[in-house]
Parts: structure tokens; sequence; C-alpha cells
């Protein structure tokens, strides 16, 4: 069985090794710092580790899709903001 | 010693469900993905475009006018189904032979499948033959869903309503039973109006179950496809061309696999965003 079908192409390839590395390195830390550090944050949200991944995620993916229609390509600008973003979920959501 | 080992093997049970998610849904999603980025002519050719159907999807007016409709669709069958739905579940006998009654004829819709839903509402009303249009038309009324982009909204909203108003019926049904006598008993001492007993008591009891609703009916009625395009087939014109109608249109219909992947990953994003909105703002103030 090939994997043709599915039209891999490295650039998607990197994308999903990077969420993957994300989960395995949620996993490495909670494995460390069992209970996922649960708190409530700026936005008065009761969130765990899992939870600043997921709205960082979900956030960077609008960041970058807003970028591309309002500015256009390329994404540096978006990727940059995204993971400026990312990181102030993680320290204050 | 009653105290249970604070590590398990109980995920090794959670197996057998990842892979058939993996399967099912995140080997699909991840084919999506490559799409999207992809263009081809068939034959598992592809030619790499980068974020170019992402671009192209996101400044058309053809979307943005499908996700308006589509916005404006859930928008509408929300405002109208909850209040309905909990009304009627209020209406309800709570008890005795009647119970049985109205329960199973809120099931009913709920048992007939989307298609025949669909045609059913089609025949029902046609302007000349369906007993609805018909009957519309001899009241003076001039009704064509045919032809009428207003009357085919009208037609598409009243179906939706009597397809799955009961769903939140009995959800909300579910909620007020759960509610012991004793908050009744303890509010009748009090003198409570019947308003009172429905603001401070009933609908925060019923607050998880409408969580449930509402969660539901938004990613149904968001990706709804079979009852819209059995009944107008998006039209008339691109009137009721919903998100779901437009995408199978560039996917089957054009087979523009690439940007129809893009538009795909675009409506995940949004399902996923606004219920996950929906879900912590709705379950936050119960925690607080």
């Amino acid at each position: 069985m090939t994997l043709t079908w599915m039209a891999w192409t490295w650039q998607t390839a990197a994308f999903f090794c990077f969420i993957a590395a994300c989960l395995v390195g949620m996993v490495i830390w909670e494995w460390r710092v069992p209970g996922g550090s649960p708190r409530r944050g700026i936005l008065a949200l009761d969130t765990t580790r899992g939870d600043r991944l997921f709205i960082s995620l979900l956030g960077s993916a609008f960041i970058n899709l807003g970028w591309l229609g309002i500015a256009g390509p390329p994404l540096w600008g978006a990727i940059i903001l995204s993971l400026i973003y990312a990181f102030c979920v993680f320290r204050w959501v | 010693m009653n105290e249970k080992a604070p590590y398990q093997k109980g995920w090794i049970f959670v197996i057998p469900v990842v892979a058939l998610v993996a399967f099912n849904a995140v080997i699909p999603l991840m084919t999506v993905v490559n799409y999207s980025v992809q263009e081809t002519f068939g034959n598992n050719i592809f030619f790499f475009e980068g974020i170019k159907w992402f671009q192209a999807v996101l400044t058309s007016d053809r979307f943005h006018a499908a996700l308006g409709r589509q916005l404006a669709f859930t928008a509408t069958i929300l405002a109208i189904e909850l209040p309905l739905g909990v009304a009627i579940a209020l209406a309800m006998p709570r008890k005795g032979p009647w119970l049985s009654v109205c329960l199973v004829l809120m099931a009913l819709p709920l048992l007939i499948p989307w298609n025949v839903v669909g045609a059913m509402w089609n025949i029902f009303a046609l302007p000349d033959i369906g007993l609805l249009g018909k009957t519309l038309n001899n009241l003076s009324i001039n009704y064509n869903y045919t032809q009428q982009p207003a009357a085919a909204w009208v037609t598409l909203i009243a179906m939706d309503v009597w397809h799955w108003t009961s769903l939140v019926v009995l959800l909300a049904f579910a909620g007020l039973s759960s509610i012991p006598d004793a908050y009744y008993q303890a509010a009748k001492i009090d003198g409570a109006s019947p308003y009172a007993v429905f603001r401070y008591i009933q609908l925060p009891k019923m607050r998880r179950v409408l969580t449930i609703a509402v969660l539901l009916r938004f990613m149904d009625s968001f990706m709804i496809y079979t009852e819209p395009f059995v009944l107008t087939g998006g039209g008339p014109g691109n009137a009721t061309t919903l998100l779901s109608i437009d995408l199978v249109k560039v996917a089957l219909g054009q087979f523009d696999l690439g940007p129809a992947a893009a538009m795909s990953i675009i409506y995940f994003l949004i399902v996923l965003l606004v219920s996950w909105v929906f879900y912590t703002v709705m379950t936050r103030k119960e925690e607080a």
C-alpha cells in the first residue's frame, strides 16, 4: 500500500511533524510536571496546559488566515505574531 | 488499603478508539491539508501551489456570500428553535399517559432521514400541487419557493424548525425532569411567580442540556447539506447556496480539489472556533 493518494509534500509533512512534536512535548512536560498546571488566567478561564496549546494553535490558524486575507503573502509577519500570541497564552491565559 | 494506584494501564483500552479515529478522521484530514496546497488535473498528479488557494478563497466574494448565508441561516434557526423547544418542553405534561404520546410525537421528526425530509417539504411546499404552497396561493399569498428567494428561505427555515426543534424539546424536557420536587415546593412556600420559578430554578437547571442543544444545533445547522440540497438545490439563483452546498459544487461539480480543500479547512476551523467559544462561555458561569 502506497501513500501516493494522500499527495504528501514535504511542507505539509513538516507541518504535521510540528503538531506531533507539540503533542510529544506536552506528554513529556506532563510526565515531568504532572497535573496540567490548571489556573485561572486573564480571560477568567480555567485552563490547563493542553487547553493553552489548543487556544494557541487555533488562534494561530486564524492569525495566519487573517493575515493572508488582509495583507496577503508572505506569512512571516503572521508567524512571528502567532509565536508572540502563543507565548502570551502560555504566560497569562 | 482502598487507595487506587496513581498510575493505571487504562490508556491501553483507548488504543482501539485512537486507531479508529486515526483512520476515519485524522488521515482524511491530513489528505485534505495536502490537497489544499496543490493543484491536480486528476490521475494522482499534483503540482505544489503553496497558500494560493487559501488566499483565493479568503478574498473570494462567492465564499463571503456563502458564509454570510450560512451564518444567517444558523443564527435564525438557533433563535427560533431554542426558545420554541424550551417553551414546548415546559408545556408538556410531566407524568401520565399523555407524556408518552407527547414524547413519541416529538421523536417522530427525528426518525425521518434527512433526504426524505427534504423531499417531503419539496412536495409539500410546491405552489401548484403542494398542500402548503397551494393553500397559501389560494389565500392570495404569492408564494413560490422555486422562484422567490424570500419564500425559499422561509421554507428552508420552516423545514429545519419542523425537523430539529424536537431535539431541543427532548433535551430541555430531560433537564426539567431532573429537577427534584423539593425545589418547586420551596418556591411555592416562598410564593414565587411562574416567571421566577422559570428564571431561578428551571433555567439554571437546564443550563447543561441547553449547552448541548446549542452546540448540537449550531454544528448540525452550520454543516447542513442534504435538506437544502433536496429542497432548493441552492436556488433560486444562489439564494440558498449555503457553505456546504457551495463546497460540494467546487469539489465535485468543478473538481477543483485544491480550492475545495482550502475551503474545507477554513470551514472546519470556523466550526471548531465557534463551538469552543459557545462551550467555554456557557460552562464558565456554571463553574464560577
